[in-house]
């Protein structure tokens, strides 16, 4: 048996029930990243010695009878801005190169309390800033799929390392399309949870009114499950809310018959991969078979959706990185003979180019008039794009569209045109604008690269969304698998 | 001729919670450098601002207490600059929308009633602070950074370094009194910095405004703004205006020196903090806070006045502070003359205090230890002056007046037989004295009672001294 | 479009040094996306609210109660530098 290929779910009843030791499950793992991951780079830092101790404690557990975590013995990885205590969290930047910081985020502390054991911590782009995993000051992680391609991003990381059974489950976080873009590219399930469905105490912030922290898996139930370990209320996240509600894993199986779908018209009409398209029409006539209404709808604000989300997250990201100074904590600049020679070297040597065009962004909307107007603009057309979401759920359960509008772009593409890689998280931008749920699922794959369908809901109502997915999964032969390495 | 000095205040108060603004370090002056500190007011990465309920409370108390209007919601923005002080690249604060708006203090000018208007106080977290050893280098210390603050600005409404005075005077009463702050200008727990500028009331022609900040105290605000109002009316009289720019008050040398231009705007980049989500402020709450609003410094001087029959100058040097307008009245309680309990405090105790830099607080003994001591006098059982005496005693022992007046023996003598025999024998002694008196030169009879008194003391009783005195001469 | 002067400006205020190549690819890129963010002006935002907040406060108070804080070790641990307790900065004041 290679214990990589189990699903998470295979995993914890195997070793619950004491077929294979929690210790053989990571040092399958472990032996799997070591073997791969110089040539995929989906890892920073691999914390094989904090692994093993706690598959000790697991095993010692089942040894004692005691009873067991949701993720006994299951290996995750966790995209490196979410804050793991004394273990290095660098968010992908020389900046926080050395940084080890002295508390757990909410998500990890849940984790660790349900048995979940950390193999490390995974590439991302620079604090999460981009689409590609290419900006990480750890170099590019490449996509297994295509080890010419990325993985996308910024989770990219993380989808790799599910995607290559280095790990079974990983954690992300979505901004702007993270987690689903590169779940899209990788072939692999991937979750953006409501807007305060999840706790972000932890998550390093690039945008406080947008991100949120996601799961990813192979398949929809393994997904799933890390997010009901780190979902709910968390006193330390005010944004967080307490949800009433059974377990989204005894809802999955209750299928979709007479579901309200919608397909909005704006998005299916614009400018994409065909491939993609083709892909995604044959999956949404599968949902009508399986007993789903599909109808079209409108969302009337989709056209100004990249710009809204664009005034509002680099406001935001150069707020946030007004505390890399070189005081505290992070990279300090060797020389300096005056404060503003201090900040200006640090900054500049410590952040990345991606980064940095951001902060300079931020500063021009937050720092002059022109841009302060936009700034307020785009708050109130946020409030317009909710509006048209809110509408289409009085009368739809989920809608659908295609994760992104392209195949994953190879290695270095996105320097020669920008925008395409910016364009590939616009089907999932409204999602973190309007607080909603969505997740991509694989729908297929077009000249040996995986298609995602995008399926998202109303706040809250993840139930909707991880239904449909699971039975897509369960009727969909996907055809044309490509599992790469 | 003739200029009017314009002045505007922005005061910066340190609120007395038990807990800092977004987290749940403790708020307490000095400590170890670096002890008081969490991810939050560290701003280290990942982690989350929580708003202390407290402190949004102290906030709107300190507001009705100015008689503003209370926001009926509140949001905090982040507010952009780099400082080592600032663990995050920004402070939270309030730009549009603060707690507290249209508010105002009185002060007390020879015309009446004055009104310093309070345009705004918002809520916002203190910094760290800083020190810079001799050889140059900074060290910072966080303890201080998410302490929280509320920042009064007034109306351009002060036209005087009196009225400074006297405002920031009512206003730190004020606080005290509701107890949101020890208003502590040593401690850094009230700062103060002062926009000035001077018209010239004839032409209309204005300086530019000059800020003035390290104000270390009230005297510092005063002579700032003393030094300030030459300064720019001399500048107007050469047909010059200032510049715009931030002066620092130098103590020693008596002047204001420039600190910085502020020929460029600050541009602060506010933006909404997202993750202090906005709080609504109930009416109800506001109503239970101004029902629990402790009586106010002007509305216990008015009740003075009328309950205890004083003088209005009594009454408002006993409500200057909470504690000694307390003492005033616990003291009263057992006190039969509400006016003789007055003077005693205003008087001794309130020297003595101030000789010794002490607050009515640190006082060894109690109200009914005056009181009691005041009864004594009355009772005609020690004078006036050993009654001063034994005050002295309690201030450095705090021993109770009757132990002190029994230790010392210093009941007053009223038995006249054991007066009689020592009357004579001054008599017997001074009979040059009595000569002098009977010949009509009144001064001798005063010295002759001082020579009895000395004999005695100080307890004989002096009008029996005075009376037996004379009767004894008349005899002789 | 964004002037060398505008840009320079900017990094400025947010402490960042820019080489000519780095000052030409933003002035690029920006002026760029200034012009996509102009279409913004076409949407009708007359009396619409501003979206800050998707959740609503319901326990999104702190009472005032006193927690632990960090040891100073641990305060300090990623300090570049530090001396008596405290974080350091050499020489930069004037
Ligand atoms: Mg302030
Ligand atoms: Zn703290």
């Amino acid at each position: 048996m290679d214990i990589t290929r189990l699903t998470a779910m295979e995993i914890r009843e195997k070793v619950i029930n004491k077929e294979i030791s929690s210790k053989e499950v990571v040092k399958a793992h472990l032996n799997r990243i070591k073997e791969l991951d110089e040539e995929l780079n989906a890892f920073i830092t691999i914390t094989e010695e904090e692994a093993l101790k706690a598959a000790e404690r697991v095993d010692e557990k089942i040894k004692n009878g005691e009873s067991l975590g949701k993720l006994a013995g299951i290996p995750i990885g966790v995209k490196d801005n979410i804050i793991t205590k004394n273990v290095r969290t660098t968010c992908g930047s020389k900046m926080l190169e050395n940084y080890i910081p002295p508390y757990d985020a909410t998500v990890i502390e849940r984790i660790k309390a349900e048995d979940g054991i950390i193999l490390g911590k995974t590439n991302l782009d620079e604090f999460a800033g981009s689409y590609s995993t290419e900006s990480s000051y750890f170099g590019v992680t490449k996509n297994p799929i295509d080890t010419e391609r990325v993985p996308g991003g910024s989770s990219g990381g993380s989808t790799a390392a599910v995607k290559a059974h280095e790990v079974a489950l990983a954690l992300g976080s979505d901004t702007g399309g993270s987690n689903r873009q590169p779940a899209s590219y990788c072939g692999i399930v991937g979750i953006k949870p409501t807007y305060g469905l999840v706790s972000r105490y932890g998550l390093v912030p690039l945008a406080n009114s947008l991100d949120v922290v996601g799961t990813f898996g192979r398949n929809v139930k393994d997904a799933t499950l890390l997010l009901e370990v780190i979902r709910g209320y968390d006193e330390k996240d005010p944004t967080s809310m307490e949800i009433e509600g059974s377990s989204y894993l005894e809802k999955l199986k209750e299928g979709i018959k007479g579901m309200k779908i919608a397909l909005p018209r704006e998005y299916m009409n614009m400018d994409m991969d065909s491939r993609v398209k083709g892909k995604v029409m044959e999956t949404v006539k599968l949902f009508e078979i399986l007993g789903g209404h599909v109808e079209e709808v409108s969302l009337p604000h989709v056209e100004h959706y990249w710009a809204t989300y664009y005034l509002i997250v680099v406001s935001e990201i150069s707020s946030n990185m007004a505390r890399y100074d070189g005081v505290g904590y992070g990279y300090r600049t060797e020389d300096y003979d005056s404060l503003d020679e201090l900040y200006i070297k640090s900054r500049t040597e410590g952040f990345g180019e991606e980064i940095k065009r951001s902060i300079l962004a931020g500063t021009y909307i937050l720092g002059s008039k022109e841009g302060r107007e936009y700034y307020e603009k785009a708050f109130r057309v946020r409030t317009l794009i909710k509006e048209d979401f809110d509408k289409v759920f009085e009368k739809y359960d989920v809608i659908l569209t295609p994760t992104t509008p392209n195949l994953p772009f190879k290695i270095g593409d996105s320097i020669k045109n920008p925008f395409e890689m910016y364009g590939s998280g616009i089907f999932n931008i409204p999602a973190n604008l309007a607080g909603l749920c969505a997740i991509s699922v694989p729908c297929g794959y077009v000249d040996g690269l995986p298609v995602g369908l995008q399926i998202i809901g109303d706040r809250f109502k993840e139930a909707n969304i991880l239904k449909a997915a699971y039975a897509l999964e369960e009727e969909l032969a996907l055809g044309g698998e490509n599992n790469g390495l | 001729m003739g200029y009017k000095t314009i002045v505007g205040l922005e005061i910066h108060v340190e609120l007395l919670t038990k807990t800092k603004i977004f987290c749940n370090c403790v708020n307490e002056f000095g400590g170890d450098a670096n002890t008081h500190c969490c991810p939050v007011c560290l701003g280290l990465p990942g982690a989350i601002p929580k708003l202390n309920k407290g402190a949004l409370e102290f906030g709107i108390k300190a507001g009705l207490a100015f008689n503003c209007q209370i926001s009926e919601w509140v949001k905090m923005d982040r507010k952009h600059y780099f400082y080592p002080d600032l663990s995050k690249g920004y402070q939270v604060s309030q730009d549009d929308n603060p707690l507290c708006r249209n508010g105002y203090v009185e002060i007390e000018v020879e015309e009446g009633l004055k009104r310093i208007g309070i345009q705004r106080i918002h809520m916002e977290e203190d910094t760290g602070k800083s020190i810079h050893t001799e050889g140059g280098d900074t060290l910072v210390d966080y303890n201080r950074a998410g302490v929280p603050l509320i920042e009064i600005v007034t109306a351009p409404d002060i036209n005087s370094s009196e009225e400074a005075r006297m405002f920031l005077e009512n206003l730190r009463n004020i606080l005290r009194y509701i107890e949101v702050s020890d208003c502590k200008m040593e401690e850094g727990s009230l700062r103060c910095d002062v926009n000035i500028n001077v018209v010239d009331t004839e032409t209309g022609k204005k300086t530019n405004i000059t800020e003035l900040k390290n104000l270390n105290s009230f005297k510092a605000v005063a002579s700032a703004i003393e030094y300030e109002e030459r300064r720019h009316i001399s500048l107007l009289e050469k047909g010059e205006n200032t510049a715009k720019e931030t002066r620092r008050w130098n103590e020693v040398e008596n002047k204001t020196v420039v600190m910085r231009d502020k020929g460029s705007a600050d541009n602060y980049r506010y933006a909404v903090d997202v993750d202090v989500l906005p709080v609504v402020i109930e009416k109800e709450w506001i109503d239970e806070i101004r029902d629990s609003l402790p009586e106010l410094p002007h509305q216990k001087k008015e009740r003075f006045i009328k309950e205890y029959a004083l003088p209005e100058y009594d009454a408002g040097v006993l409500t200057q502070s909470k504690e000694l307008a307390q003492f005033y009245e616990e003291t009263n309680k057992y006190a039969k003359d509400p006016k003789q309990v007055s003077n005693w405090v205003m008087g001794d105790v309130l020297r003595r205090l101030n000789d010794e830099e002490m607050e009515i607080e640190d006082l060894k003994f109690q109200p009914k230890d005056l009181a009691d001591l005041l009864e004594f006098i009355n009772a005609g059982k020690i004078s006036n002056n050993i009654g001063k005496k034994v005050l002295r005693e309690m201030f450095e022992t705090g021993e109770k007046p009757e132990a002190i007046i029994k230790k010392k023996g210093l009941i007053q003598i009223s038995d006249e037989g054991e007066l009689e025999g020592i009357i004579e024998k001054v008599l017997d002694e001074n009979q040059q004295s009595v000569i002098d008196y009977k010949n009509g030169k009144d001064r001798a009879l005063g010295f002759i009672i001082g020579q009895v008194m000395k004999a005695t003391k100080g307890k004989a009783n002096p009008q029996l001294v005075n009376k037996m005195v004379r009767e004894r001469i008349e005899k002789r | 479009m964004i002037s060398k002067e505008e840009i320079l400006q900017l990094a400025g205020m947010c402490k960042l040094k820019l080489s000519d190549e780095e000052i030409e690819i933003f002035g690029a890129m920006f002026s760029n996306v200034l012009e996509q963010v102009k279409g913004l002006d076409m949407v009708n935002t007359e009396g619409i609210k501003p979206l800050y907040f998707l959740n609503s406060a319901n326990k999104s108070l702190r009472e005032d109660v006193a927690g632990d804080s960090l040891d100073r070790e641990e305060v300090l641990k990623n300090a570049p530098e530090e001396e008596y307790g405290y974080f350091k900065l050499k020489k930069v004041m004037d």
